[in-house]
């Protein structure tokens, strides 16, 4: 009698046990590096969302936890990253990178072990062609460079334009790719292109090659890191020329070492709390009570890709990693940013935002649905 | 016309920063043989220190530099203590390794401390150092009248220090024969300790005027200053102070004018400058003004 006691309840607890075994969710983010603004925002967007209730934090019963792991804004640290997520922590699914050229270093591995991964911003179209469990849920930049140089000729009535391209980002060197070809198809002309790398800090020389050839507006797709420095000294050197950059600005950073010379820069990004509705306005106010800032995109994404995952297992009904991601594949889902239909690729169809810096504060300028970016890419003969 | 003038003055101002740091660089090589891998992040800490002293402790500008030389001085002192004395007798492979570790211990320090994070920070600069000059159509930033000057001043101070003082005969006798030395009753640990705390005041003040240039605060922001510095030391004569500062002009006028001249290249510029490093290594290792190496017996 005692002994069938003591093993009932050893069942009892065991299923118990089982029940309450979370499910991981692992988070591939960049705290430190190029990009740990991007991956510091998406933890804090991540932490808060779960804690407000804004989010789910139990999916088929079980709690959710993320496992969280520095990518540090190199790929060989994010490829190490991805490896110890999948073998030691066992997640079903991962956040992550940030950046595109992190993700291009974890993806292989996560292909290999057939456990999906969606980066919240990676925007390098070749980031999801590594393979099926390969996600976004951003647009891609062969979209992105199209309508800045769109933006450049409508909206700025830009005819030449100078294009400075950081070279150690795969990000920013297709970017420039794909604004030089749209500004020149859309009957622009670029007059010069130069060239910097990750970690610069002196673009007079650059800058002073621009000034030579005084084009219309300036492009650069670069990060934060480099604008917030290379438009200060562009100022200083008496450049007046517009300033027009990527989804790589929207950081605080940006304005707190760019200081007055950033003001007036525009850039193309993803959402901006201004606009939003539905969860994106609940999420927006409730994110400015609690941290007393606006929200940003990059925070926003990152809880997308949480809602995206959340829904595919709950469709799927299973945390198995290959029926995440098959669930992943046909998702149509209200999440922060708006409504995210995914394609069979992992690329989802977004809009585009298109923000300024005003009195130190980013600041809504206008918007380009999904539809015009393929108008433009049609004129283009893509 | 101007275009070039103003791609001479970009090249002088660059180029004043790296001197300054080389030359700390080089007086730590010249009287110790030891390549200091942690010069470039002790020059990183200097910025910081003046954001900790005037961002979070709002003491005045240059109360927070004074302040911010006199601590990473001082750092650098308890660096040598703590990591390279105890290896003095060591081979000088493992105290290069050491170097290299008291780099990332620095660099990592950095990023965990809840003040810095991995995330810049806006570096304070005051206004004398970003005020605008307008010559023609030429513009000078006030950093570019400032950081040639104060370049001048520490090379002349150094100079006096390492020639005209009691110290500095004992640092050159060192740099000649560190045993001899010793046997002579010159006390070796308190002259290093000296040079220790020179070479990291004037990577403080490199670190304080690079930041009025480049006010971005970042841990890894020491890194590439410091192999550009190492770069010009080798181009100057590695272990000649004068070589250093002539090789940190030469360097930032070579960066510059690689950019103004091939503007299409502007993405290797780091390449270019390193090959210049090989090739001063392979075909003139004792730089410009350096003297031939004897071997130590």
């Amino acid at each position: 009698m005692r002994r069938a006691l003591i093993l009932a309840l050893a069942i009892g607890f065991g299923a118990l046990a089982l029940a309450q075994e979370p499910i991981k969710i692992g988070c591939l983010l960049e705290f430190t590096g190029a990009c740990a603004a991007y991956g510091q925002m998406a933890r804090d967007a991540l932490e808060f969302a779960r804690a407000a209730g804004i989010v789910p934090t139990e999916v088929l019963g079980r709690p959710i936890e993320l496992v969280y792991f520095d990518a540090r804004t190199e790929p060989v640290e994010a490829a190490n990253g991805a490896t110890r997520l999948i073998q030691v922590e066992k997640v079903v699914a991962i956040i992550g990178t940030m950046c595109s050229g992190p993700f291009l270093g974890a993806a292989e591995i996560v292909q290999k072990a057939g456990v999906p991964m969606i980066g919240p911003t990676t925007t390098n179209p070749l980031t999801t062609q590594v393979g099926d469990y390969c996600f976004r849920a951003c647009f891609k930049d062969d979209d992105q460079g199209p309508v800045a140089a769109a933006l450049a000729r409508d909206y700025f009535g830009a005819k030449t334009a100078a294009v400075v391209i950081d070279v150690a980002q795969a990000y920013c060197v297709g970017l420039g790719k794909y604004f030089i070809e749209a500004f020149e198809a859309l009957g622009g002309k670029v007059v010069a292109t130069l060239y910097c790398r990750s970690g610069d800090v002196d673009y007079t020389a650059q800058l002073t090659e621009i000034q030579r050839v005084n084009p219309d507006i300036i492009y650069t797709p670069n990060y934060y890191t480099e604008v917030a420095l290379m438009a200060r000294q562009a100022r200083d050197l008496g450049l007046t020329q517009p300033i027009l950059g990527a989804d790589g600005l929207f950081a605080p950073e940006l304005i707190q070492i760019g200081g007055k010379a950033v003001e007036g820069i525009h850039f193309t990004t993803f959402w901006h709390p201004a606009q939003a509705t539905g969860l994106g306005l609940l999420y927006a106010q409730k994110y400015k009570e609690h941290f007393g800032r606006e929200a940003d995109a990059f925070g926003a994404l990152a809880v997308d890709c949480y809602l995206l995952i959340v829904d595919a297992i709950k469709r799927a009904g299973s945390a198995d990693p290959k029926a995440i991601k098959e669930a992943l594949q046909t998702a149509d889902l209200e999440v922060v940013t708006g409504r995210t239909i995914m394609t069979p690729e992992g690329d989802p169809i977004k809009d585009f935002y298109f923000l300024k810096v005003e009195n130190g504060q980013f600041v809504y300028a206008t918007m380009i649905p999904a539809a015009r970016a393929a108008e433009i890419k049609a004129l283009m003969g893509k | 016309m101007d275009t070039y003038l103003q791609q001479l003055l970009n090249g002088v101002t660059l180029g004043s920063l790296y001197a300054l740091i080389a030359i700390g660089y080089t007086m730590v090589y010249g009287i110790l043989r030891l390549i200091n891998f942690a010069h470039g992040d002790v020059f990183m800490w200097a910025g910081y220190w003046v954001f900790f002293l005037v961002a979070l402790f709002h003491l005045p500008w240059w109360l927070g530099a004074v302040c911010a030389v006199v601590i990473t001085a001082l750092m650098g002192v308890t660096i040598e203590r703590v990591a390279y004395r105890p290896l003095r007798e060591a081979p000088r492979i493992s105290l290069l390794i050491t170097a290299i570790g008291v780099s990332f211990l620095l660099e990592n320090l950095i990023i965990v401390l809840p003040w810095a994070s991995g995330r810049q920070k806006p570096y304070p600069t005051p206004n004398f150092m970003i005020q605008i000059y307008q010559a023609g159509s030429v513009r000078i930033q006030g950093v570019t009248i400032w950081v040639p000057l104060i370049a001048a001043a520490c090379l002349l101070g150094l100079i006096f220090l390492v020639y005209r003082t009691k110290v500095g005969r004992a640092m050159r006798a060192i740099a000649t024969d560190i045993e001899t030395t010793a046997l002579m009753g010159a006390d070796i640990n308190r002259v290093i300790s000296y040079t220790f705390l020179v070479g990291s005041a004037l990577a403080a003040v490199g670190g304080i005027l690079w930041g009025c240039r480049y006010p971005r605060l970042q841990w890894d922001l020491g890194i590439m200053p410091g192999w550009r510095a190492f770069t010009a030391a080798v181009i100057g004569g590695i272990g000649n102070i004068v070589g250093a500062m002539l090789g940190g002009f030469l360097l930032g006028l070579a960066e510059i004018l690689v950019v103004a001249f091939l503007p299409g290249l502007s993405g290797f510029r780091d390449a270019f400058i390193f090959a210049i490093l090989i090739f001063f290594l392979l075909f003139k290792p004792t730089g410009i003004l350096g003297k031939p190496l004897k071997e130590k017996v």
